[in-house]
């Protein structure tokens, strides 16, 4: 069956006509074109699909599009202000938190999570924000670096 | 009036110029080219692990609503591979599947679950054939051939002995033997295959899309499997989601999204899923090694005799090369003598491996390191001792002719024992806790390519025009590993232009010279060098214009990068003056830049095969790893690693680190966790949850020291990064678990019941038994 679905995506409210199997991975990808949502795996295994959900990480392929009626998504694509990198991209770019980049945008979401929620983590706090998504180039010895500068920038007044 | 200063680009923490697409999701993978009107394909692949095909059924399949075209092995006749002496492999079976998961068939439809659909009505029909899941059954007397021309499911055997063991043996005052298994890995990386293929009917061409490490070889391969000139078709390569080898050849998966699309018409994407593409493997096969090594006194190894059988699986894909590598590269890392080889690489019905990361040389250095480890300590020898007693003096050639010009190991062991306080901690640090250290190397780059055609090994562009850009043109893949920074770094440095000046271009055939690929780790000095030659070439241009310019000759001109000038005292003129001056000549300014290996780096004769080893650089590591052993559960955390990489040059210490800590911790989870297992032919792993890849909580912190040897050949002195610290992991971490419970591992990966069950053995044996 089809449903209208209403909610905020990146900020931006629409409605739009889903079917009630779609997952919101596909619908994000195939259907609003946003593509920097990434799939790694076959559900739930690897976190490349990370997205927030009302500020909160959650799998894009384990959500059910017709599930996020009346709330806030926001992609990988939502970040950034002003042409600017946001202080997490900042510190995923800088200092090669990512290096292949397709487990990025689900990291960087998980990230954007942690911050939001504690803007001075700990590294056993970001261990386990990030202990679900799996990254197969970096080793997260960077990663971990990454989010610790992220905080920094972000106290610095750097947009999250 | 101050000096302007010329840019510098090399040897600082530079992040990679294509890190703002990767961070803002713009970054477009082979998944994200979704275009209205593409057709959705899906392979059908093989249930069955061996058998003769008698039938494929496709007339339900057919009827299936929106389904384009069906493709089957009989639409190519035209077997692949990338070795052009083992080409035993088609885009979709023929006559025969080899292991379960091998594609059959496959469909084009309108949408995706169309052809579902349409895939689950196809029935294939085979005659069944004993079927082979482990080298022994397969090299069994009466088994079965998987290969017509394969008498003995043995793909290649390979025999060397250089001096004599036995006389070598002979001066030992001590020979031990042991045996070793290290299990079968997977790449795993985190894009899943992919491809898409558009054909265009009215002028025959073709234009493949796919995430692959290798465009020129997937190019070739198109060729050969469509039977179509290779000018009709053009090679893209977006941005890739990692490889580490798997993509270091051809896939199926592009020939097929390729033959559908001729057959549709139009325009078709494959995605595969994570457990097709873990059955689409290329990983490293299960190894079986029998080491024998000879050792004085005083550490000085005499002989060494190596037998090593690999389960290359169902295709011939990188077997040969693997096997011989696994021999040739004993060498290059210690002082050897006396060395003899016996190599098998097997044939059996489960999907074909192929190189990955460290391609040949870890799990015989697994081997090989443990077993100096445990002389060492039946002589009395600290390791680092045993290391440092059959050390090379370079410039040499080893007795297999493999040329080494720089060698860093002994500043990359100081450096790791300093660093992880050894001398004082070894010993020490209580109950479960243990530290073990390990060497590796690998080569930069095959000096021969696979596809020898007598080409200069590299070739780089760069195109100059009115704008002042410099467009470095390349057919480098770069798949994570930060190939296109490195050139923009090598470009900018020689000219002394700021970074941001200069753009890199790759990825298209159509506009890109070709490239042998990112394999081998080959890029930064091969490509490297060629973009060094390009540069130097257009500045020689450039000077050429300023002389002009300012009415002075060549000799005097000064290049600062922004400003050309002659002599002090001259205000000079401006890049872009200058760059105006040179188009006078002949109007947009291209510059090629060229490299090519001497032949004293191309390997041996020695024996057959003996040119696979052969390098213009190897790179050289050593590591230590802290360990604490839980011996209640058998969970072993590796507290921290602490490695050191000689480089020759780190020219992005930045990507050094990240390259050096990525491979450390591949080698990890090879040596902890990672482990492709089957039941009758069927991958039980095919999920990143049995496939268990190390989390960010299982990972320790991983210490770099860059070693810098300066390769007399390599650019800017630089060599491989991205490969050679992976081996040492393994044999570091079960030195370490021997040093910290006093068990040794031959076999791995150690996972935590295999540990349990090793130490309950031991506490029964303490016991009297029982």
């Amino acid at each position: 069956m089809t449903r209208l679905l209403e909610f905020t995506l990146n900020g931006r409210g629409r409605a739009d006509a889903v079917a009630d199997n779609i997952l919101l991975l596909d619908f994000l990808r195939e259907k609003v074109g946003l593509t920097g949502t990434k799939t790694g795996c076959d559900g739930g295994e690897c976190g490349a699909c990370t997205v927030l959900i009302d500020d909160k990480p959650a799998l894009s392929c384990l959500t059910l599009a017709a599930t996020v009626a009346g709330k806030r998504v926001d992609t990988i694509e939502s970040l950034g202000h002003d042409g600017q990198l946001s202080a997490v991209q900042r510190g995923f770019h800088e200092k090669l938190g990512s290096q292949c980049g397709y487990c990025t945008p689900g990291f960087i979401m998980a990230s954007a999570g942690l911050l939001r929620k504690n803007p001075n983590p700990t590294d056993d706090e970001i261990i386990e924000a990030l202990g679900s998504n799996i990254c197969r180039c970096t080793g997260y010895v960077k990663i971990i670096e990454a989010v610790k500068y992220a905080a920094a920038l972000q106290a610095q007044g750097v947009s999250p | 009036m101050n000096k302007p200063l010329p840019a510098h680009n090399i040897g600082g923490y530079v992040p990679m110029i294509d890190g703002p697409e990767k961070v803002s999701g713009r970054a477009k993978y082979t998944a994200d080219l979704l275009a209205p009107g593409q057709l959705a394909g899906r392979i059908f692949r093989s249930p069955y692990s061996h058998g003769e095909i008698v039938a494929i059924d496709m007339a339900e399949a057919l009827k299936v609503p929106g389904v384009r075209a069906i493709v089957t092995g009989a639409d190519c006749d035209k077997p692949f591979g990338v070795l052009p002496i083992a080409r035993s492999e088609f885009p979709l079976a023929r006559d025969k599947v080899r292991y379960r998961g091998e594609p059959v068939a496959a469909v084009a439809a309108d949408d995706d679950a169309a052809a579902r659909e349409a895939i689950r009505r196809i029935k294939l029909t085979v005659r069944e054939l004993p079927a082979y899941y482990t080298a022994k059954d397969a090299l069994a007397p009466g088994a079965v051939q998987l290969h017509e021309k394969k008498p003995g499911n043995v793909e290649r055997d390979v025999l060397f002995e250089l001096g004599s063991t036995e006389q070598g043996f002979a001066e030992a005052d001590l020979v031990r033997e042991g045996t070793y298994n290290c299990a079968e890995v997977c790449q795993n990386q985190m894009e899943m295959h992919a491809a898409v293929a558009e054909y265009d009917a009215l002028r025959g061409r073709m234009t493949v899309h796919a995430s692959t490490q290798v465009p020129y070889y997937v190019h070739l391969m198109l060729a050969q499997t469509l039977g179509m000139d290779m000018s009709r078709i053009r090679v893209i390569k977006p941005h890739v989601g990692g490889g580490f080898g798997c993509r270091t050849e051809t896939l199926n998966i592009e020939l097929i999204a390729a033959l559908l699309a001729r057959k549709a018409n139009g325009t078709v994407r494959i995605v595969t899923n994570r457990e097709e593409t873990f059955i689409t493997h290329r990983g490293r096969p299960e190894t079986d090694i029998k080491l024998k090594i000879g050792m004085r006194k005083d550490g000085r190894i005499t002989a060494v005799e190596c037998e090593c059988d690999q389960r290359g699986g169902a295709h011939s894909g990188y077997g040969v090369v693997t096997i011989l590598y696994a021999g040739s590269m004993l060498y290059a890392i210690y002082d050897l003598h006396n060395v003899k080889y016996v190599g098998r690489r097997v044939l059996t019905n489960t999907p074909p491996c192929g190189a990955f990361r460290g391609h040949g040389t870890v799990d015989i250095r697994f081997a090989f390191e443990s077993l100096l480890d445990q002389m060492a300590g039946e002589l009395g020898l600290d390791p680092f001792a045993v290391r440092r007693a059959n050390l090379l003096t370079a410039p040499t050639f080893t007795d297999n002719d493999l040329m080494v010009n720089s060698y860093g190991l002994a500043e990359c062991l100081d450096w790791v024992e300093r660093e992880s306080g050894w001398k004082t901690r070894k010993g020490k640090l209580g109950k479960g806790k243990g530290l073990g250290m390990a060497c590796s190397h690998y080569i930069s780059g095959a000096s021969k390519p696979v596809n020898w055609t007598g080409e200069p090994h590299a070739t780089v562009k760069i195109k100059l025009d009115f704008d002042g850009s410099i467009v470095v043109l390349s057919g480098a893949a770069d798949i994570g590993q930060g190939s296109t920074t490195i050139l923009a770094q090598t470009v900018a440095e020689v000219l002394g232009l700021d970074l941001g000046r200069v753009r890199v271009l790759t990825g298209d055939s159509e506009v890109v010279p070709k490239d042998n690929g990112s394999y081998s780790s080959r890029v930064t000095f091969m490509v490297g060098n060629a973009a060094l030659d390009a540069a130097r070439n257009l500045k020689a241009l450039l000077v050429n214009a300023a002389a002009r310019k300012l009415d002075a000759k060549p000799e005097d001109i000064e290049c600062l990068g922004e400003v050309y000038r002659a002599g002090r005292q001259d205000k000079g003129a401006t890049f872009d003056e200058v760059v105006t001056e040179a188009l006078k000549d002949s109007g947009t300014i291209t510059v090629t830049g060229n490299y090519s290996t001497i032949p004293e780096s191309h390997g041996g004769k020695k024996y057959r095969g003996a040119a696979i080893g052969g390098t213009m650089g190897y790179s050289y590591s050593a590591q230590v790893v802290e360990v604490t052993v839980d011996e209640e559960t058998g969970v072993v955390t590796v507290d921290k690693v602490w490695v050191a990489h000689d480089c020759g040059k780190a020219l992005n210490r930045l990507t050094v680190e990240g390259q050096v800590q990525g491979s450390v911790w591949m080698g990890m989870g090879q040596a902890m966790s990672e482990e492709a297992a089957y039941h009758d032919g069927l991958m039980l792993t095919a999920n990143m949850l049995d496939y268990r890849v190390p989390t960010i909580q299982d990972s320790p912190p991983i210490e770099v020291g860059i070693v810098e040897s300066n390769d007399p050949h390599g650019p800017f002195g630089a060599k491989e990064a991205g490969e050679g610290s992976l081996a040492a992991f393994l044999p570091a971490l079960t030195t370490a678990i021997a040093d910290a419970i006093g068990i040794r591992f031959n076999d791995l990966p150690v996972t935590p019941d295999r540990l349990f069950e090793a130490i309950e053995k031991q506490r029964r044996k303490g016991n009297g038994g029982g």
